[in-house]
């Protein structure tokens, strides 16, 4: 139980801290949030960036022109990245969590070899298309229907919450092949964003921005070549999508909260409330240390899972656990942000030297962590049953 | 880094599992309760395990383990609520003499943490010696000097007190470093029987969970009973990654803030088994409010522990301090 990093990590801390510190601050700013194809350019940028620098796919095998780092390196470039404040992974999210590291796992030869290299450089913007207005959390449900049509598949079908839509060159998309199986009858498609047929329309969140969109898909061709995995086999195929999304894909997420507790800190610290500062409130001051110990023990638990999956290799159930308590705690500590900020969170704009802007934009976001990728509930039950032994809820 | 157990730190600590299992099933602790807390033949089968000897240095004949050890072994104590003053005599081991052999039972005062107006010594009658901690050094007293009423009735039926109207200052046996560094050991220690707490109340409800029916069906299929259950499981994980980190961190300081280190451990595990002790009175049902099922030790055990060591609202204040300075 050896929690120092080692000489060689340190090494590659440093190198990746130096190279952060210059070409963080020289990607600018982000760009708003309303327009796509600036927050393509500046998130496919960075890609490319961290790409050119030899630091993209930190975890992808380098046959595939990933990194291939230790997982102890992978956790000194999720805490550097937050610490140097660099750039959301963005509209590379889909595909670099979740499509290339499926395609590296079931892909044809063909199927990498068009996606992979293009999605690490930051050529190809994936996103998802799976849910459906009628299969959320019973995602098995889906409807979305392919039939076979010589070497297409044509589909027919209504995709909902697909995020980076509207930016993406490729969607993964669940379909239905078998109408009469309900988990073996899906499969697993590619499909290209500018199909004939394809109508996306966008859904603002109630953050107010773009994020997510509508899909409609009518009589879209899709070429079977890009099924991955075996018809009606798309079930497994994403599972094994879905394990990586619970496993670190929100880990300089997790480390950069505590930065944000510092920021709210230093404005506890300016705010007054009657003839004292907000941070000389013995309660505030409490919650603060509370929320701060459970996010260090975030950190570890991170850390243990991290030492722990280089046994298995993936991501464990443990996954669970942390998504469940990182989004409570997330919630919490935005709310405290936010009631910090007092009458000046009204504003969605800095208002009087406050940080209205950022604080509000973390305390909505965060409302999405308990519903996106597995509601807390559905996490529960996958705790509750896989871990501990209930009986299953009806699938 | 690799935090991990290893193959040693398994060993060790299944060694010390099946050793509580054995002697100490959960059935048994009313007997325990009967014989007023405290056991000599356990007390001597645990040294014999190397409990209190853990962290001495071999050459001085000790196991020469680390806190990262120490935090396994007395979580696994926790779990089984093994009674006795383990923590204290863990702590005087290599400070005062017996102890680490157990021939010497240390009982201990936390003068401390906030609270320092009502003075309980814990075990009175099975101590040999008594040490304090006070902020500027460590001290020891002689139990039989001092002027004691035994607490009629106290809230854990496993941690008989006494209640010490006024505490001589005693032998100074150490400076203040000493003190700070014996409390937050002490802190550490204390949060892995805590962890311990929270898993074995899981453990609990969990079986209950798996066995108890209602409307014809076992109540862990209903979903409000599920929820309750992976929340505890997520505290307990919680607690676990803190307290490991916490031990690992005074092994080697280098790897971060020995202060933030417990004080999280200490919270985050005190939160831990408090909610998950309730949780396992709440999924026992109307079996749980009985004196029969075990459920209620573990919540009295842990008010005892939240008391001792820092409370987590003192812990709270603690890092709200370091934060506030950036540490
Ligand atoms: C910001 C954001 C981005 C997203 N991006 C994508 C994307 O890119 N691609 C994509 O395919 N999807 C995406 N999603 C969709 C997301 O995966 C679903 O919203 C989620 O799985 C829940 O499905 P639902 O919205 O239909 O809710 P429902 O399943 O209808 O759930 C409604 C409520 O019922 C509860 N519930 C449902 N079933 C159970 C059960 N068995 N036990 C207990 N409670 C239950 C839920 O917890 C929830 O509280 C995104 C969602 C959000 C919020």
């Amino acid at each position: 139980m050896d929690l120092r990093y080692s000489e060689q990590d340190e090494i590659f801390r440093a190198e990746l801290g130096a190279w952060l510190d210059e070409a963080v601050p020289a990607h600018g700013k982000p760009p708003s949030k309303a327009d796509w194809p600036a927050r393509r350019a500046y998130d496919t940028g960075w890609q490319r960036k961290l790409f050119d620098a030899g630091y993209a796919g930190i975890n992808w095998p380098k046959e595939f022109g990933g990194r291939d780092a230790s997982l102890t390196e992978q956790l000194v470039y999720y805490e550097e990245i937050a610490r140097a404040g660099a750039p959301y992974i963005g509209v590379n999210f889909v595909g670099m969590l979740h499509g290339g590291p499926t395609l590296i796992a079931e892909g044809t030869p063909e199927q990498k070899a068009n996606h992979v290299p293009f999605i690490l450089r930051g050529e190809q913007v994936w996103c998802q298309g799976f849910s459906e207005p009628g299969a959320g959390s019973d995602l098995a449900a889906l409807s979305t229907r392919a039939v076979r049509d010589g070497d297409d598949y044509v589909v027919n079908g209504h995709k909902i919450w697909c995020s980076f839509a509207q930016a993406a060159d490729y969607g993964e998309l669940l379909v239905r092949t078998n109408p009469d199986e309900k988990h073996a009858g899906i499969s697993w498609l590619i499909l290209p964003m500018d199909a004939p047929g394809l109508d996306i329309r966008p859904l603002p969140t109630l953050v107010g921005e773009g994020e997510f969109s509508e899909v409609f898909l009518e009589d879209v061709r899709v070429p079977v070549a890009n099924r991955v995995g075996e018809e009606n086999d798309g079930w497994r195929v994403t599972n094994v999508t879905l394990r990586f999304e619970r496993g670190t894909a929100f880990a300089s997420e997790m480390y950069q909260l505590r930065e944000f507790l510092a920021e709210l800190v230093g404005v506890a610290k300016r705010v007054t409330r009657h003839d004292a500062t907000a941070w000389d409130d013995a309660a505030l001051r409490r919650e603060v240390g509370h929320i701060s110990a459970e996010l260090d023990a975030l950190w570890a638990m991170v850390k243990l899972s991290v030492c722990q999956s280089t046994q298995t290799g993936v991501p464990g159930l443990g996954g669970s656990a942390i998504k469940l308590f990182y989004s409570e705690l997330y919630q919490r500590i935005s709310e405290l942000a936010v009631r910090v900020l007092g009458r000046a969170g009204l504003s969605r704009e800095d208002v009087a030297g406050l940080p209205s802007e950022h604080f509000l934009a973390r305390a909505m976001q965060s409302l999405s962590l308990s519903i996106a990728a597995g509601t807390s509930q559905i996490q529960r039950n996958i705790v509750s049953e896989r871990i501990l032994g209930m009986p299953k809820e009806k699938r | 880094m690799d935090f991990q157990l290893t193959e040693d730190q398994q060993a060790l600590q299944s060694g010390v599992r099946s050793f509580c299992d054995g002697r100490i099933p959960v059935e048994q602790l009313p007997e325990i309760v009967e014989q007023g807390g405290f056991d000599r033949d356990l007390w001597r089968e645990v040294a014999e395990m190397g409990v209190f000897a853990l962290r001495v240095p071999e050459d001085d004949g000790g196991v020469g383990l680390g806190a990262a050890d120490a935090v396994l072994v007395f979580a696994e104590l926790g779990r089984r609520l093994v009674p006795g003053p383990t923590i204290w005599t863990h702590l005087a081991a290599g400070r005062i003499e017996g102890a680490d052999t157990g021939d010497v039972v240390v009982g201990g005062l936390d003068l401390i943490g906030e609270q320092r107006d009502v003075i309980l010594v814990e075990y009175l009658d099975s101590l040999d010696t008594l040490m304090v901690l006070r902020e500027d050094g460590v001290y020891q007293i002689d139990p039989r000097t001092l002027k004691a009423e035994p607490v009629a009735v106290p809230l854990d039926p496993l941690t008989p007190l006494h209640h010490v109207a006024e505490l001589p200052l005693g032998d100074r046996i150490g400076d203040a470093a000493d003190a700070t560094r014996i409390w937050f050991d002490g802190g550490a220690i204390a949060a892995a029987q805590l962890l311990g707490i929270a898993e074995s109340t899981l453990e609990l409800a969990t079986q209950y969970a798996l066995t108890r029916e209602q409307f014809g069906r076992i109540i862990g299929g209903f979903q409000a009973v599920k929820h309750i259950l992976a929340d505890m499981f997520v505290r307990q994980e919680v607690a676990r990654a803190a307290v490991y980190a916490a031990g690992a961190t005074i092994d080697d300081p280098v790897v971060g803030d020995v202060a933030r280190a417990v004080s999280s451990a200490k919270l985050v595990a005190g939160d831990a088994a408090m909610k998950n002790s309730r949780a396992c009175i709440q999924v026992h049902g109307g079996m749980g409010y009985t004196w029969e099922v075990p459920a209620h030790y573990f919540l009295k055990r842990t008010w005892v522990l939240e008391s001792v060591f820092g409370t987590g609202e003192e812990h709270e204040m603690r890092i709200a301090d370091l934060v506030s300075v950036g540490r």
